[in-house]
Parts: C-alpha cells; structure tokens; sequence
C-alpha cells in the first residue's frame, strides 16, 4: 500500500480513482450499523425517550425523580451489594486460584483442567446454575441432607436460606470467580520470575516483594477485573429469577416485571430504571477499560 | 512452566545458595495453600455437578428422570428451536460481522473506534434491558413483529446476534490481525476476483479457527439463555427447563445436567479447534 512510490508524471492518475472511490467506502459498513441501529440503538433511544415523558408524552424529569422511592431504591442498593459482594468475593478467590495454579507449583495439567472448568463455569450461569444449586444447597439438597446427618447441623435452622441475599451470592460466585481466573491469568502470567529473584536477591521478604513488587503491577488488572465482575453480577437477571422468583427485588428482576405487567404503574419509571442500570453498568466497562489499558503496560 | 525452576535454578547461580534453605521451604509451603485453594474451588465447581447428578438418581426406577426428560416432547422441540436459533444467529452474525472487520481493516481504519464502540454496547446493555427496548419498540406500528411467530423469532435472532456482536467481533478483528489483508486482497485482486470471491475464498478459510470457536461460544450461550427468550414468549430451551423446575421434581436435575454437558461439549470444541494457536480465545459471553 505504502511502495506507491511512483514517480512525478505517473503521480496524477493514480491519485485520482481513489478520490472517486472514498466518497464510497463507507457504504461498505452500511448492513453493519442499519442492523446497529435496528436492534441496538432504535430500542435503546425508545428507553432514553420514554424515560423522559410522563403518561402523556410531555416532557418530565419526574421518573428520574421517582427513582429515589424507597422500593427502587432497595432494588438498586439489592443489586450493587450482591454485585460488589460477588465481585470482591469472586475476585480475590479467582485471583488465590488462578496464582495457585500459575505459580504456586502445581502440576500444570491442574492449570490446563482449571482454564477449561472456568471457561464452562463461567457460562454455566442462568436457570440450569440456579436449579444446580437448590439440588446442592435446598432444604432436600445434597449438601444439605450431608451436613444435617453427618454433622448435626440443619443449616435451615441455624438460619441459613438459599433464597435469600446470602445464597443468592453464593450461587453468582459459581460464575464470578472462574471469569476472574480466565481474565486475570494473563496477567499472572506477566509476572516476570525475574522481578521475584531480583527482589529476593536484594533481600525482600516475599511480603515484601508482593506488596512493593507484584501487587502494584497487578493492582489495575485486578481492580479492572473486579470491575467487570461487578457489571456481569449487575446484569444478571435468570438466575435470580429462578432460584427466587422475583422475591428478591433487584434491579434487573423488577424491570422484568416491568416488561411483562405495568407494576411500577408508570412506564416511564420503568424506562428511568432501565437507563439507570445502563448508567451503572457504562460505568463500570469505562472504569474497566481505563484500568486495562493502565495494565497493559506490563504485559508487553 | 511451573514447577521446574526450583531444580534447575540452584547449580548455575551462586548467589542462590545463601538464601537457597528458606526458598525451599517457602515453595514447598506455598505448594499446600496452593493444593488447599485449588481443592476449595474444585470443590466449589464439582459439588452442585454432583448433587444435581444425585438427585436425577433420586427418581425411580433407576434413571427416570431421564426417560422422562427423553419423552417429554417439550424437551426435544425447545432444544431443537434453541439449536436452530443458534446456528441462525451464528450465520447471521457471521456475515454480518466478517465483511465489516475486513472492510475495516482494508479501506476505513479511521472508523474502526465507532465499529468497535458498538461492538462493545452488549457489555453495557444487559440483556434485560435490551429485551426491554425492543418489545416496546417492535410491539407497534410500523413493525409489529411481535405479533406474529416469525416476528418474534426474528427479533430473538436479532437479539442473540447483539449479544455475539463483542466476541465475534474480537475473534474476527484478532484473526485479520494475524494475516496481511492488505497484501491478500491485492494478489486476489490482480487475478481478477470479485469483492465475494476474495471475502469466501481468502478471508473466511484464515479466519476459520476464530470464526468456529466464536460460533461454538455463541450456540452455547443461545441454548443456556433465558431472559430474552422468555420475555419473547419464545419456545426455547431456557424457558423450558425453568418451567420444568417448577413442576416437576427430579426431570429439571436430569435437564441440567445435560444442559451442562452441552456447555462442556461447546467449550472442549473451542479448545480442540484452538489447539495450537497463540493467544487467546475469549470464551466468556454476557449471560
């Protein structure tokens, strides 16, 4: 592309058929951005719009207003501490199993079997994971019946519930943590064992070289990871629905209900609480992608 | 990689020896936090796989639940519309996404951030959401799709193509990145093939291992998905294990687990077609 290194008289006539044809290029990504618009940007506008009108299409900022009622409230504060729980959760234990098996001699077909089990775990999530987990964890589940014969405790009576905040997280931290450890093993990875012989030969404590070595390194794409954990938490929706039925009111449940059945009595609220999500998620994949790219100075 | 450099690094380097006995010990050491951390997580993935497993046996006679889940008409035709909804969204995606990279790539490098910030837009719009949008968008005139059987099948396909659109995309982009488009179009050029040709004969036979491990990634998650088949009123495979957790007893732990089986089947696909490749695959899709 670059050798058209032609000389002086020649220069003209070649220059000229792609003048003609860049008024044209763009129309190469027209099904691209029609489809874009179709199914991405015209039902998104539709939310963005409606958020902004009351019942009778005048112009309001009173959903946005409305969103501070205490029951929506509870929803989003419901699902930002379910995410953040699971995303913390999920990201130090990912970040523990990960490490252990990059660097903290195992066998490395533990490695390859690990990469392998996170990358199904992290897609086993919806109604199949919630229904796995009341087999598991149920008032008649495996582990269950295990511990009430075997230890004496019936965790149903000592006030445990699957279908509560509580085991709701344990189910999403079935998906979180294997997505931490197929994002951040890259990074593991990156950690040169150069760096942890050149600190030990200094002198460095292994605490030392953590906290002054690995962990500053590490640092963005752990939190970035975290980030994005918290995002796949947030939007999650067919697993809570299915392990609670919608007794818990998080945030992508009461929009479910939304769709089907007016039950905020007000569509536009509805709408309000979709851009919120939007917002909230956004957020979270700027802060992710800033943090990853403050990471990829490490890794080359 | 992991375990041979406490051997081999003591003989050549000197200066190792001094501090070479507490190394030891700290490896060794670290090797059981690391088998104790290793048997939590193996744990924390095995023990539902083995208490759904448990009680699909609970059903009796022996192996009921899963007879039943065979005989159940529902199972077979959800698993079949889910099946077909996949390979549309993959062909539908496919083509959508190849001649767009490509094009990208050859001509308008300069759009390559809008091209890439609307790949990226599923991340940020949860499916919840954009279900949301498009019923109330495509329930009224001028397109009611949501009236008819292939309206809505439509809109589910469409929907399941956005949700493809972030690692398809990366898949393909990664994929051209790895071959010189430029020097390929040019010789497929000179010897007189059309725009069809070079994308069919040149392009997609390189992208082949990208293009198979997205596809697979992207039948796995049709088949698993839930919230959009379900608010589309659609027969899917979703919809249908979850109203089967809820009226029958053992069928939905023999469904499940098959539904797991399916996911392990895709994933062990991507991982024998990417054998041998560098770098990675993204294997992780929206749920």
């Amino acid at each position: 592309m670059a050798t058209s290194a032609t000389p002086g008289p020649l220069q003209d006539a070649p220059r000229a058929r792609p003048a003609t044809r860049r008024t044209w290029t763009w129309l190469g990504l027209i099904p691209f951005f029609v489809f874009a618009l179709a199914f991405i940007f015209l039902p998104v506008a539709f939310l963005v719009i409606g958020s902004f009108q009351d019942s009778h299409q005048a112009l309001t900022l009173r959903n946005y207003a409305d969103l501070s009622q205490p029951s929506i409230v509870a929803a989003f504060r419901a699902s930002i501490e379910i995410s953040l729980v699971t995303a913390i959760g999920g990201g130090v234990f990912g970040f523990l199993l990960a490490y252990a098996v990059i660097h903290g001699g195992l066998p490395s077909f533990l490695r390859t079997a690990l990469m392998t089990f996170s990358g199904v775990a992290s897609n086993f999530a919806g109604v199949p994971l919630a229904l796995a987990f009341i087999f598991t964890l149920g008032q008649v589940g495996l582990l269950t019946a295990f511990l009430k014969t075997n230890f004496g405790i019936d965790p149903y009576q000592a006030g445990f519930s699957l279908y509560t905040k509580f085991g709701l997280e344990l189910v999403y931290m079935y998906f979180q943590f294997p997505l931490m450890v197929l994002i951040i093993a890259p990074a593991i990875d990156g950690l040169k064992r150069d760096w942890r012989e050149a600190a030990e030969n200094m002198g460095a404590s292994s605490s030392q070289y953590w906290r002054h070595v690995a962990l500053p390194i590490l640092m963005p794409s752990i939190l970035g990871t975290v980030i994005l954990l918290f995002g796949n938490a947030f939007g999650a929706q067919a697993t809570a629905y299915q392990l609670t039925g919608g007794t818990i009111g998080l945030v992508p449940i009461v929009i479910g209900a939304q769709i089907s059945g007016d039950v905020l009595h007000n569509p536009g609220l509805g709408y309000a609480m979709a851009m919120g999500m939007v917002v909230i998620m956004g957020i979270s994949i700027v802060i992710y992608t800033m943090l990853q790219r403050r990471a990829e100075r490490w890794l080359r | 990689m992991t375990t041979g450099p406490t051997v081999g690094r003591r003989t050549p380097n000197a200066v190792e020896t001094v501090g070479d006995q507490p190394n030891k010990r700290r490896r060794r050491g670290g090797s059981l936090w690391s088998w104790l951390v290793f048997v939590a997580g193996f744990l924390y993935f095995f023990v539902p796989l083995l208490a759904t497993f448990e009680f699909s046996l609970r059903a009796k006679p022996a192996f009921a639940a899963y007879t039943g889940a065979f005989a159940n008409p529902h199972f077979v035709s959800s698993l079949a519309f889910s099946f077909v909804a996949g390979v549309l969204t993959i062909v539908v995606s496919v083509v959508l996404i190849v001649p767009t990279a490509f094009w990208v790539r050859l001509r308008l490098p300069r759009l390559r951030p809008y091209v890439e910030f609307v790949t990226l837009l599923p991340f940020v719009i949860p499916p919840v959401v954009l279900v949301f949008g498009l019923i109330r968008v495509y329930s009224r005139p001028p397109l009611p799709l949501t009236n008819s059987e292939l309206g809505s099948n439509v809109l589910l396909v469409a929907a399941y193509v956005v949700l493809s659109l972030p690692y398809m995309y990366r898949a393909v982009d990664t994929g051209l990145r790895s071959i010189d488009v430029q020097s390929l179009t040019e010789a497929a050029q000179s010897l007189g093939a059309s725009w069809l040709t070079i994308l069919w004969s040149v392009i997609f036979p390189n992208l082949r291992v990208a293009l198979l491990s997205g596809a697979f990634l992207t039948l796995a998650i049709v088949i698993g998905e839930f919230t959009i088949g379900n608010f589309l009123a659609r027969p899917a495979f979703g919809p249908f294990l979850s109203q089967l957790g809820n009226d029958e007893a053992y069928q939905p732990a023999a469904v499940s687990l098959i539904s797991f089986g399916l996911t392990w089947a895709a994933m062990g696909m991507i991982a024998f077609i990417g054998r041998g490749t560098r770098g990675r695959i993204q294997i992780v899709g929206a749920h």
